[in-house]
């Protein structure tokens, strides 16, 4: 079943044509939570790209071994593992940003992008395709977060990680929970909008010079 | 062969004068008085709000339709009533650039992101209201006037709004602000009281909504089931015991009036269908006094009718008019379970699992 994968190929799938939260709207929960700042956002980015990229890796290794039918449960216990991991680790090394999105790491057990991937790529790929599967799914991630807690957080209190960029509060209303739906489908709308005029200059560029 | 009897043309055979504008200025003419009223009740800053709030709306909607590729239709009225509407649901009090706000998100994202006049899934007036009242909790609930203080003091005096009263401190301590129970229900019949700039004048609003009514540009299922409902709702459940509430103290605070006849008749949230009309109007009727007697907020049309809005497809569904045709084709047998056959790699997700 091993396609032709490249690791631009995995990459760029990851970040672009099936990013988590733009495109394939998965794991939205998390990403409104919080998405308030930019901090949250690569924490929890940071944490979902090291589970996502470990538990590829070990169903990828796994796979051969893994029984059809138990095959879910097995992901599971796969990626508690991995959570737990850096859950830990969070906890004993940046205690003060980790109680803020605590709640949300202990969660990427059930977060829908990871048993996707583990699903639909890992367990039927190598090692080597599957951890650069995992690279991509996790920065895209992580870069979607990163878009939204920007955008909530320049609008939501005037800051950029924590850092005053204008002296006021422009608009509470970013900080609210309800926003993280507007900031999220408004970036999708971009994002995709981007996309299309970028596929359509890279067509005409391939008309000019075939 | 041009006998006038056999005049053939396609159809549609029905055919009436009625406009988008036409409709939309008339409208906004039934309303017109209401804002004049609070103009001198509330002072000459509502005139400003309104002003405001139907300049954003006009602008937001010109520029997404030039911004969308479309027709730019700003002369038909519609986006002057939404703006019209949006101010009348906002306290009087609040700064200007609450209505600019309102007005850019009713506009741009509940109007034009859903497709435009004729395809908005919420009202747009009211989910602005929605918006505001989650961005700017605090201006949307204390920027209350009392009425005439404008008179007097160089600065508004806030105040509260009977059904906050009402909700928080009894009907006792109401009356005792508002004065003996007949006093106070002619003051709020006629507008007297503080409340939002376009819902005070229970007479008014009535007035143009007959006018409506009389013109054919809506009908009286709506306004009549949802006042109806909340009346008997009211007096069942709004007393210290059952069947001792008083109806038309419900019915003359808040904005049940406004939102009976201009807001729930919305052509394109409603149904169309004189049954699901009845429907509708009983269901908005009934979530507001459930919120009013049982939710966090004093007041309920607003949330009402929005959720009603969300149900209105349904109700459309269920009320559809028999089909006098031939009977639809039979859906095709699905074809047989698919053979047990990986899917492609990186095919799209699979049935939602562990979706979180």
């Amino acid at each position: 079943m091993e396609g032709n994968y490249t690791v631009l190929n995995r990459l760029t799938n990851g970040i672009f044509k099936e990013n988590p939260i733009f495109k394939l709207a998965l794991s939205m929960c998390p990403a409104v939570a919080v998405t308030n700042n930019i901090r949250n956002g690569v924490l929890l980015g940071l944490a979902v790209l090291f589970v996502q990229v470990a538990s590829n890796c070990t169903v990828s290794l796994l796979r051969r071994v893994i029984h059809e039918r138990i095959r879910i449960p097995a992901y599971i216990i796969i990626i508690a593992t991995w959570v737990s991991v850096i859950d830990m680790v969070l906890a004993a090394y940046v205690p003060a940003v980790y109680k803020e999105v605590a709640l949300y790491v202990k969660l990427i057990v059930v977060f829908a992008i990871i048993i996707s991937r583990l699903e639909v790529f890992a367990c039927r790929n190598k090692l080597w395709p599957s951890f650069w599967d995992g690279v991509g799914m996790g920065v895209g991630f992580l870069f979607a977060l990163v878009m939204v807690g920007f955008v909530r957080e320049l609008l939501g209190s005037g800051t950029v990680w924590g850092y005053e960029i204008v002296p006021f509060r422009p608009f509470f209303f970013w900080s609210l929970p309800p926003a993280g739906f507007f900031a999220i489908g408004l970036l999708m709308a971009l994002f995709i909008w981007v996309e299309k005029k970028f596929e359509a200059w890279q067509q005409k560029r391939k008309e000019v010079r075939p | 062969m041009s006998d006038p009897r056999f005049h053939v043309s396609v159809s549609p055979h029905l055919r009436d004068t009625a406009t988008i504008g036409s409709i939309m200025w008339t409208v906004s003419a039934a309303l017109a008085p209401q804002l004049v009223l609070a103009a001198w009740i509330f002072g000459p800053r509502v005139l400003l709000l309104a002003a405001v709030s139907v300049g954003s709306c006009v602008l937001c909607e010109a520029a997404m339709q030039r911004g969308l590729g479309k027709k730019v239709t700003v002369r038909d009225g519609s986006a002057v009533l939404t703006g019209l509407l949006l101010a009348y649901v906002l306290p009087p009090g609040v700064p200007l650039t609450l209505p600019f706000w309102g007005g850019v998100f009713a506009m741009c994202i509940a109007k034009h992101l859903f497709g435009g006049l004729g395809a908005n899934f919420f009202n747009p007036a009211l989910i602005a209201r929605a918006f505001l009242a989650v961005g700017f909790p605090v201006a949307m609930t204390t920027a209350w006037i009392a009425p005439f203080a404008w008179h007097g003091a160089a600065d508004a005096v806030s105040t509260a709004t009977p059904l906050y009263l009402l909700k928080h401190y009894g009907a006792a301590a109401m009356f005792q602000q508002y004065g003996a129970h007949a006093e106070a229900l002619r003051h709020f019949f006629l507008g007297i009281r503080p409340g939002c700039v376009g819902e005070t004048s229970t007479l008014l609003l009535l007035l143009g909504g007959l006018v409506l009514i009389w013109r054919r540009i809506i009908t009286w299922h709506i306004p009549a089931a949802m006042l109806g409902t909340a009346a008997l709702l009211a007096w069942v459940f709004g007393g210290e015991t059952l069947f001792t509430g008083d109806p038309l103290l419900h019915l003359v605070t808040g904005g049940m009036f406004l939102g009976a006849f201009f807001m729930a008749t919305d052509y394109v949230t409603s149904p169309s269908q004189p049954r699901a009309k009845l429907l509708y109007g009983v269901g908005a009727g009934a979530l507001t006094m459930l919120i009013r007697f049982k939710g966090g907020y004093p007041e309920g049309v607003c949330y009402a009718i929005l959720l009603m809005n969300c149900l209105n497809p349904v109700i459309e569904n269920a009320f559809r008019p028999k089909r006098f045709a031939a009977p639809l084709p039979k859906p095709e047998p699905k074809p047989a379970a698919k053979p047990e056959a990986k899917p492609a790699p990186d095919a799209s997700q699979k049935d939602g699992e562990g979706r979180k």
